[in-house]
């Protein structure tokens, strides 16, 4: 055997071999696409593509699906989330690499870690028993008490509070998602040249008006892709949203109210559809879905690649 | 020999974050006011160490110790009561490499004057115009302040950040080896503008190119081992030294 | 000089809250992982005790039992799907960084696979389900060792590849000169020398894929009774976790806490423990 190794021939086949492997990279992605995509083909037939798009009928029992609904909720909960996560991550990563203490940084930056770390169907049963409650009966009644009257954003806080809806939801991901944010934020924080920064402190700036001006300026590639990164993982997100979200597909201004999202659509419903057509639009979601994230994913990835080079330039 | 002292360092010590040996030893140096100071020595000598504490650079990075004084028209700002912001009004600092913010050549040069609250357009004009002028930079940019900096030559990009330096006035202009990363031809020009801005600024230069210091400066100051050997007028430190080391140094003997 | 006291004042003021705002975001962030890890610890300790792990579930409504089958059910689709996807993985990232090293194969794999980390991973549930459940007819353990091998290939192989990458080409060369065929270098210079990182990586990868729920939804779906044979439907902790968490008793809600308790415990320490090892070992990068 060991004769066997010494030759050349044992390099063709470990070659080999991790080549096919490296290639089932290739064929996973292709062959999900493929299936998905024949699974869905009824319903492509039968709804078309702008029409499955844009119809906010979700009917089983009369046979009519779209996606509209679906896709609401889905991009409500991400941009909703986006818009709280991205301060608050921005602001812990800017204290990870300009204001935290020597000591403090490897600490709290692994405490922001495990956040990322924690499975997301702990989130999602936390969110239910925890935080839900604590919406229904202090918070969203606070908001809807302050807002409520108002014309126009009043709308976004109607309806009995009770804990399961898109506001709820959201907060839940914007939690999950400001790890992704800020480490990736903090990483290009930590890249700006400190000769860079001494030229401005040497032109009489305070300390956040080189974070300002310098340090976030250097670092926006870096913190784009984060972003559309967490973007891309928030539209994903299943288990998180999943208990606290109430799978009702319809669309309404108000956040107080339950939705549905791609993926709790398809959690609550895929083991449950009983005509072909019924689960033929669920893998239709789900094509939908994967096209979406593959798309925004990449654009991530584009971010981050042209944030690389830039450093090393 | 009537020149006004505009810096006096007296009796200082500096020591780096966590040590128990000064990194400079018992410096006592004039700096005297619209001459050009070169601090020359071998590598590790603390002459860039001695420069950046002009403007209080150290402060930025926890843990090093100023002792002794460094005065600025006769007040200490090595004192807790100084406003650094104030200091670094006064006493400008170019570093070895050219640092272009990642804004246009224009806000480049107006970035400092915005800081300090200037809005008016048609002022902050004029001040980068007189700044670009200043550093020889105007004619060749004058066409395209909207672009990037990143955009221009290292020799350019360098008299750019002088041109920032200056925008906003200060009184004296600290340079850590401003043309080590440069080639010849900047080297010369920026030497050249050095030397033309003596009646504007005070000037400290710090240079490992003992030929740069001869070229540039009015006086000299060659340390050795975080010690001030000898300060003198750059003629007599290199024709006629008094100390054997320094001696030793500028004819080349070690460095 | 130009220099105005007032506006100094303002930009101090200015900075100031700034720092402070941002000081705020962080013990936001620490407060909310603090929140979630003591409820978890607080709901699931009370669950706790030797049936938990000892015996299986309870007719739905009566009280007692516990999660054996979950526990077993979890340890084998994690098992299996560890066998299919490490390995892969760990040969596929072998390839792109030595074979492939530098070529555009290589790039497109590797971003490939980054996109592939993070792709849903409930969509990943229904590809399996199209390929292996339905042509079987009903769910079974293996589609969900396969979906969860699914997500661990791309993780591994881009930690193997990160990691190959960090050991230095003349280590490579020095073997080279002494007449080494590339497969014996990787072998015996190359994978010795990052073992530490990759192994790493493999836990980390196990302990991503051992709090997945999606994936297993409908693939490997869920049994309320012992079982040993992959090609049942198996039950897992994630996925009792979900349903007794969203049934009507409050046995099922404890259970579910002591499940959550578990299994968070288990990520947190096996994340820390080896981004700890990674830290010690690389210190000026990770």
């Amino acid at each position: 055997m060991r004769k066997f190794l010494k030759l050349p021939f044992a390099d063709l086949i470990f070659a080999l071999i991790s080549f096919s492997a490296a290639f089932t990279v290739l064929t996973l992605i292709f062959s999900t696409i493929y299936v998905l995509y024949d699974e869905s083909s009824l319903a492509i037939h039968k709804f078309g593509i702008l029409n499955f798009l844009f119809n906010v009928d979700w009917d089983p029992v009369n046979e009519i699906f779209g996606a509209a609904s679906s896709l609401y909720g889905t991009f409500v909960t991400t941009v909703f989330s986006l818009m709280i996560a991205i301060p608050v991550s921005i602001g812990i990563a800017i204290f990870l690499s300009e204001i935290s203490p020597h000591l403090m940084k490897t600490p709290v930056g692994i405490a922001i870690e495990m956040l990322a770390a924690i499975p997301s169907i702990i989130y999602g049963m936390w969110g239910l028993f925890t935080l839900a409650p604590i919406m229904a009966n202090y918070i969203e009644p606070t908001l809807q008490s302050i807002f409520g009257d108002i014309p126009i954003i009043g709308k976004l806080f109607e309806g009995t509070p009770m804990g399961i809806d898109l506001f709820t939801a959201s907060i839940i991901l914007s939690i999950m998602i400001t790890p992704f944010i800020a480490s990736i934020s903090r990483d290009s924080f930590n890249l700006t040249p400190n000769i860079v920064k001494e030229s401005a402190y040497a032109l009489g700036a305070t300390h956040w008006e080189v974070i300002r001006d310098i340090v976030i300026p250097y670092a926006k590639l870096g913190v784009y892709g984060g972003i559309v990164l967490a973007l891309g993982r928030a539209l994903g997100e299943t288990m998180a949203v999943a208990f606290v979200l109430g799978n009702n597909h319809q669309i309404t201004p108000s956040l107080f109210e339950a939705a549905a999202t791609i993926t709790v659509t398809l959690a609550n419903e895929f083991t449950e559809a009983d005509t072909d057509i019924y689960l033929s639009s669920l893998f239709y979601l789900a094509l939908i879905l994967f096209v979406l994230s593959f798309v925004i994913l990449a654009a991530a990835k584009f971010f981050l690649l042209k944030a690389e080079k830039g450093y090393s330039r | 020999m009537s020149q006004n002292l505009k810096m006096q360092v007296k009796d200082f010590y500096f020591y780096y974050a966590g040590t128990k040996e000064p990194a400079l030893k018992n410096i006592n140096m004039p700096v005297y006011e619209n001459q050009v100071t070169a601090l020359i020595g071998p590598s590790g000598c603390g002459k860039t160490t001695l420069l950046r504490s002009f403007n209080r650079m150290h402060d930025l990075y926890h843990g090093n110790k100023y002792k002794g004084e460094i005065l600025l028209d006769g007040e200490n700002i090595l004192s807790e009561n100084t406003d650094l912001i104030e200091l670094r009004s006064k006493v400008g600092m170019v570093f070895q490499k050219p640092t272009p913010f990642p804004m246009s050549i224009f806000d480049n040069i107006a970035y400092g004057l915005r800081l300090r609250g200037i809005k008016n357009k048609s002022e902050l004009q004029d001040r980068v115009e007189k700044a670009l002028k200043q550093a020889a930079l105007w004619e060749e940019v004058k066409d395209r302040l909207n672009e990037p900096a990143s955009g221009m030559s290292g020799g350019q990009q360098q008299r750019l950040v002088i041109a920032r330096a200056l925008a906003v006035e200060p009184e004296v202009l600290l340079f850590d080896e401003p043309t080590s990363a440069l080639d010849p031809i900047s080297t010369a020009k920026i030497e050249e503008l050095v030397v033309s801005l003596r009646d504007t600024v005070t000037i400290i230069i710090v240079t490992h190119n003992m030929q740069q210091a001869a070229r540039v400066s009015d006086y000299t100051a060659f340390m050795y081992l975080g010690e001030l050997i000898e300060f003198d007028k750059t003629d007599i430190i290199f024709t006629s030294p008094k100390k054997k080391l320094t001696e030793d140094y500028v004819s080349g003997r070690f460095g | 000089m130009i220099y105005n006291p007032n506006i100094v004042k303002r930009r101090k003021i200015r900075g100031f809250i700034a720092l402070l705002l941002s000081t705020l975001a962080a013990g936001l962030g620490l407060f909310w992982l603090g929140f979630i890890l003591f409820d978890v610890l607080r709901h699931g300790l009370t669950a706790i005790n030797l049936d938990f792990f000892l015996e299986d579930p309870a007719p739905p409504g009566v009280p007692g039992g516990g999660l054996r089958n979950a526990f077993v059910g979890q340890l084998l689709i994690t098992l299996f799907a560890t066998i299919i996807g490490v390995p892969i993985g760990l040969l596929a990232g072998t390839f792109i960084a030595e074979y492939a090293r530098g070529t555009k194969f290589a790039k497109v794999i590797s971003i490939l696979s980054d996109i592939m980390v993070s792709v849903p991973s409930i969509v990943v549930g229904t590809f399996i389900y199209a390929i292996m459940v339905m042509p079987v007819g009903h769910f079974n353990g293996w589609a969900g060792a396969a979906a969860l091998a699914f997500i661990m290939i791309p993780v591994v192989l881009r930690t193997t590849e990160d990691m190959l990458s960090l050991v230095p080409w003349t280590l490579r060369e020095a073997a080279f000169a002494l007449g080494a065929s590339y497969f014996k270098v990787i072998k015996d210079i190359v994978y010795r020398a990052a073992i530490t990182g990759i192994l790493t990586g493999i836990i980390l990868s196990i302990a991503r894929v051992a709090g997945e729920t999606a994936p297993l939804l409908f693939t490997s779906f869920n049994n309320s009774f012992f079982t040993l044979n992959m090609n049942e439907p198996m039950s897992s902790l994630t996925v009792t976790i979900f349903v007794y968490a969203m049934g009507p008793y409050e046995d099922w809600h404890e259970k579910a806490w002591a499940a959550a308790f578990v299994i968070t415990f288990f990520i947190l320490i096996v994340t820390i423990l080896s981004r700890s090892i990674i830290y010690w070992k690389y210190k000026s990068k990770s």
